[in-house]
């Protein structure tokens, strides 16, 4: 059930507190999406700079995550939430432990933007760059699902993510090839393999995400499930 | 779900109870199975019908002038409600604890003596102080006031006076225990004891607890009901109840919403 669309407490205060929690964890997430716009752009235009500006402002992200972790304890111990309420809290914890790994990713791949690329290499980043935008949207949409605790929308970046696996293959045979045929390659095709890892892994941390927003709004955990128990979850409609 | 889930052993059958107290209609058509050996809590705004509908359970509302009970409530498939069910005997098989401690101004000893007395249940002292002893042990009790069992129970703490009330029940093997907010009146820590109580009663007993404070009714009891202006709108296992409730009104009363 979306708390949002909810009547209000009988005390206020918990109701301020709910949503400044919520408005945090957009805020939180806005800012990650940020850090990998920059970071695919960094990478895309060779631009250092910009990939310093990542690696520092990580620090924002780290802040956010203990700020929320906070304000989330802080309401368990005061207003002890159930239902959705609770459902809220648990989603909230969950969401932002894993929008923190994905500014952790994130970091690595603007690692991988400071490094320099010959002019025969730079079809490597533009197939990172590639995958980097998959990934973006991805995080885009589930971003959303969660502002918007909608659980279809959720669903649809969840199954999205196998396209995000299967370009992510694809990224490997081509670089595997490259690497066979000039060995003396392989350092810097390794940076761009473990940058495609680092998107790949931002891929599965949104749809863990998208699992969140739909055990918030349907109350059921839908980790370790099949794809046709998740839709069930979604399309059933709730009493 | 197991089949044992899926059909639970019923020791209390209520279908289509109604209670109204003069004109007025305090319980509308519930319907209710209280499973063997489970505790049952009842939650819900004041004045939703809790106690009413618990004291059906056990002919209470028979003492209430201007109550009127109708519908039919089983007690091991036989309806309580029928002319040759003896009261008395039924309120020892479903006994009920009270908001406030209640001891008889006697001895403690007295005080838990009484029933087995009363319905003939033992012949001689020796068996009467084991009663007493078991019932006072059952109810954690024990240990506190066995070198003063004769000095007056209502010399007792509160805490300890309620679980005196509750060896009290337990002293003439009810089949049923009904509490009426058993908690309302002690300290986090008394609370905490009689909690703990209630959890190794279940092993013998079925119980039915009605409590304001609903993180109790979710650390105590394996089913929730929650009533709403004398209506059940919804029982379902306690760890359902409280992380997805099935009905709105459930959710926003749980929530401190705003009905
Ligand atoms: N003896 C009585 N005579 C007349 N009306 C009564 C009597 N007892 C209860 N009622 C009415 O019946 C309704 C249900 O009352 P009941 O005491 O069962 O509620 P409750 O859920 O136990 O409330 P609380 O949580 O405050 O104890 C209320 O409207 C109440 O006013
Ligand atoms: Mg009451």
């Amino acid at each position: 059930m979306d708390n949002s669309k909810m009547g209000k407490h009988i005390s206020s205060q918990f109701d301020v507190e709910l949503k400044g929690v919520r408005n945090s964890v957009l805020s939180m997430g806005g800012e990650v999406e940020k850090q990998l716009a920059d970071a695919i752009r960094a990478i895309k235009e060779s631009d250092h700079e910009l990939a310093d500006k990542v690696l520092s402002n990580d620090r924002k992200i780290n802040a956010f995550e203990l700020d929320i972790d906070n304000a989330c304890t802080q309401l368990i111990a005061k207003r002890q939430p159930t239902a959705s309420d609770l459902r809220q809290v648990i989603a909230t914890f969950k969401t932002i432990a894993d929008l923190e790994r994905i500014g952790d990713e994130t970091k690595r791949i603007a690692g991988v933007a400071k490094e320099t690329f010959s002019s025969e290499q730079q079809h490597l980043l533009a197939s990172l760059e590639n995958l980097g935008q998959l990934v973006l949207n991805m995080l885009r949409m589930v971003l959303n699902a969660f502002a918007r605790m909608d659980a279809e929308e959720a669903l649809e970046v969840h199954q999205s993510d196998q396209g995000i696996d299967r370009q992510y293959e694809a990224m490997l045979r081509q670089l595997m090839t490259y690497m066979m045929e000039d060995p003396r390659s392989i350092p810097k095709i390794m940076d761009v393999v473990f940058s495609a890892r680092s998107l790949e892994r931002i891929g599965d941390r949104c749809q863990n995400i998208a699992e969140y927003v739909i055990y918030n709004v349907h109350g059921k955990d839908v980790r370790h499930t099949s794809v046709e128990t998740m839709q069930d979850t979604v399309r059933k409609p709730r009493a | 779900m197991t089949q044992a889930q899926a059909n639970p052993a019923t020791t209390v059958t209520a279908r289509n109870v109604e209670v109204f107290y003069g004109d007025t209609q305090a319980i509308k058509g519930i319907d209710l199975d209280v499973h063997t050996n489970e505790v049952l809590s009842f939650i819900g705004p004041s004045g939703c019908g809790k106690s009413t509908f618990l004291r059906c359970l056990n002919r209470m509302n028979d003492t209430i002038a201007g109550c009127r009970v109708t519908g039919s409530i089983e007690l091991d498939g036989k309806d309580i409600y029928h002319p040759s069910v003896d009261e008395v005997l039924l309120r020892a098989r479903v006994g009920m604890v009270f908001q406030k401690p209640n001891p008889f101004p006697k001895s403690i000893y007295d005080n838990i003596a009484y029933g087995p007395k009363l319905h003939g249940l033992v012949e001689r002292k020796p068996e009467l102080d084991d009663i007493v002893e078991s019932s006072l042990r059952r109810a954690g009790l024990w240990e506190e006031v066995k070198d003063r069992l004769h000095a007056p129970g209502t010399g007792l703490s509160g805490g300890q006076q309620q679980r005196l009330c509750i060896a009290r029940t337990i002293a003439v093997s009810p089949e049923v225990i009904l509490m009426d907010e058993p908690c309302s009146a002690l300290d986090p820590i008394a609370t905490g004891i009689i909690e703990e109580l209630i959890h190794d009663l279940k092993e013998k007993f079925t119980i039915v607890i009605v409590t304001h404070n609903m993180q109790q009714a979710a650390r105590v009891s394996d089913r929730t009901a929650f009533f709403h202006l004398g209506d059940l709108v919804e029982v379902s296992p306690t760890d359902e109840l409280f992380t997805n409730p099935k009905n709105k009104r459930t959710e926003d009363y749980i929530t401190g919403r705003y009905g």
